[in-house]
């Protein structure tokens, strides 16, 4: 059997079905689509930063742009919440676009300003001066196309392409070209990649990502503030959900959200200073000890991890 | 107008300054990003609230306060992070999120110790009244506060260029390997400037209630953009660029501030983007782009 088949039956197709049956049985439905939602962003992050290197720390500006793609496509030109899923994902990927001279900074200077463009994106949406427009600070509501079950649906559709995708990069030609970028651009380079057009693909595959779970997340919740979705904890909880279980796998991300996730839930909403408090310590000593996440203690036992 | 968002902006430039010179001591000697400096800040901001309320403590002697126990408790947090920090592959990157991880921790322990409500110090307790400069008139606590950076300033200048420990600093911010072959203890040195560093941020903390309003403990995320915003217009890597930085910044907010306040807040983020891309090695003096 083919890697590629058998990391897809062993990732995609469980999360996926357990995602789409779980509802049958489970009544909490907004807890198992936040889970979606953190396992797709989780995945977007590992796209660009497990892969190609680059530490989204403002990752969210993609989710929010999504989000407000789809309610302002909604709101002003009356469209399908179908249609207007696709018109987040533009905005996000247009978003991307317009950030792509990012990429040509290194390290933690691309870092902080994606933060800081993400932060500047908010400022904008979020400015009373463009109420006609964006409804400022005073939030979007969509009761019109309110749809739980079909926007639910969505959402796993679009978790499942993404885990795809990770396995797809686990497991190709451009997956390895963009670890080579990673490793080593100018070496990478020497052998034939396209260093820029391999990254900038990365980069706005993992907007589209973002892009497309922002807008099934406006649908879903349907009412929002611009500081619900340009939250800076939905870069941080996706970047340290991918860490902790380990990037450039599929398994990883997923494995992170499952386990940190699940303790959020179990303490965190109740006393969220508690599980910073958990969490600041994890990334700690995660940096230290474990830079390669969960995965890499089966890793070093020689197992393939998907 | 005009003379007053020069000279508010003057002032809140000298106080930027030292908002963001202990980031860049740091990153200087240690090629490392504090992405918690923003929380020793706000630890310092919450030292002079509390020690104000409870034994009516002056502000100005919570600044000696915190450069003793800030510098104290930089150099054993030096020693249990960095060392092991930087025997990774890439230390810089894994600086960010190292340091988010601590920026947590410290966020967390504040709200759980000083619950998550606004805090502030009334500002006559730096001085009574607006004073009179240039005919404009200024609240006395920015003046004070805008002094008192200046001194700080002068003070890291005096312990880089005048003393035998800043010349062994400096040598380190040159080139660490070679610091390390002619005989410097490089983590002695770095050890100290870390500690310097953070009490760098807690002095600046001190005066946040006075110039930047009330103060929570989940502040430090804002102010890191901002002091990564005056390090960068500086120079990164070489602390006395950060006056140039903080004066071009808070300048440039006072003015945003007078003429388009309502778009101000956006000033920071697009100023670091746009410096970044346009003049990434001339301002900040080393390469940081890729390709």
């Amino acid at each position: 059997m083919p890697r590629a088949l058998r990391h897809t039956l062993l990732v995609v197709l469980p999360v996926t079905l357990a995602a789409a049956l779980l509802p049958l049985g489970y009544s909490n439905q907004l807890l198992l689509f936040n889970f979606v939602v953190f396992l797709t962003l989780a995945q977007g992050v590992n796209v660009i930063y497990g892969f190609t290197g680059y530490l989204p720390f403002g990752y969210v500006g993609f989710f929010g742009a999504g989000a407000y793609g789809f309610s302002l496509s909604v709101i002003h030109l009356h469209m399908a919440p179908l249609g207007a899923l696709g018109v987040g994902a533009l905005a996000a990927i247009l978003l991307g676009l317009l950030l792509t001279p990012l990429l040509r900074l290194s390290g933690a200077y691309f870092a902080i300003a994606n933060l800081a463009a993400a932060l500047a994106v908010y400022q904008v949406v979020s400015n009373p001066n463009l109420t006609e427009i964006t409804k400022g600070p005073y939030g979007i509501s969509l009761s019109g196309v309110y749809h739980p079950q079909l926007s639910y649906a969505v959402a796993v559709a679009i978790m499942s392409a993404t885990l795809s995708l990770a396995v797809y990069l686990r497991n190709s030609r451009f997956g390895l070209a963009l670890q080579a970028i990673r490793e080593d651009a100018v070496s990478a380079a020497m052998a034939g990649i396209n260093v820029v057009r391999a990254r900038t693909l990365a980069w706005l595959l993992s907007a589209l990502v973002a892009g497309l779970i922002g807008g099934a997340f406006a649908w879903y919740v349907s009412v929002f503030y611009p500081d619900t979705v340009f939250s800076a904890d939905f870069s941080i909880f996706a970047i340290v959900f991918a860490l902790f279980g380990g990037v450039a796998t599929a398994t990883g991300p997923v494995l992170g959200v499952l386990i940190l996730y699940g303790i959020y839930n179990a303490i965190g909403i109740s006393t969220p200073q508690y599980f910073q408090l958990i969490y600041g310590l994890l990334i700690m000593g995660l940096v230290l000890f474990l830079p390669n996440g969960l995965v890499s203690l089966l890793k070093r036992r020689g197992i393939d991890v998907p | 107008m005009l003379e007053y968002a020069l000279l508010a902006g003057l002032v809140f430039g000298l106080y930027f300054s030292l908002v963001g010179l202990g980031l860049n001591l740091v990153f200087g000697v240690m090629r490392i990003v504090n992405l918690a400096h923003g929380d020793f800040l706000m630890l310092g901001a919450f030292g002079a609230f509390w020690l104000f309320n409870l034994i009516h403590l002056n502000p100005i002697a919570t600044v000696f306060l915190a450069l003793i126990l800030f510098t104290a408790l930089g150099v054993p947090l030096y020693y249990l992070l960095v060392p092991r920090l930087l025997r990774a592959k890439d230390p810089e990157m894994l600086s960010i999120i190292l340091f988010f991880g601590l920026s947590q921790v410290i966020e967390a322990l504040a709200t759980i110790v000083f619950g998550p409500s606004e805090r502030s110090i009334p500002g006559r307790v730096l001085g009574s009244g607006p004073v009179q400069v240039l005919g404009q008139s200024f609240p006395a606590a920015w003046l004070a506060s805008g002094v008192a950076s200046a001194l700080a300033v002068l003070g890291v200048y005096l312990y880089l260029y005048r003393t035998r420990l800043g010349y062994l600093t400096r040598a380190v911010m040159v080139n660490r390997e070679e610091a390390l072959a002619t005989g410097i203890d490089v983590h002695r040195v770095s050890a100290i400037a870390f500690g310097v560093g953070l009490a760098l941020a807690a002095i600046a903390g001190v005066f946040a209630p006075f110039m930047l309003g009330s103060v929570t403990p989940a502040m430090g995320v804002d102010l890191n953009i901002q002091s990564f915003v005056v390090i960068v217009i500086g120079s990164l890597g070489n602390p006395l660029g950060t006056v140039l930085g903080g004066i071009v910044y808070g300048v440039s907010l006072m003015f945003m501030q007078t003429y388009f306040s309502s778009w101000a807040n956006l000033l920071p983020y697009v100023l670091l983007i746009l410096i970044l891309l346009v003049r990434p090695s001339g301002l900040l003096g080393r390469q940081v782009r890729r390709a």
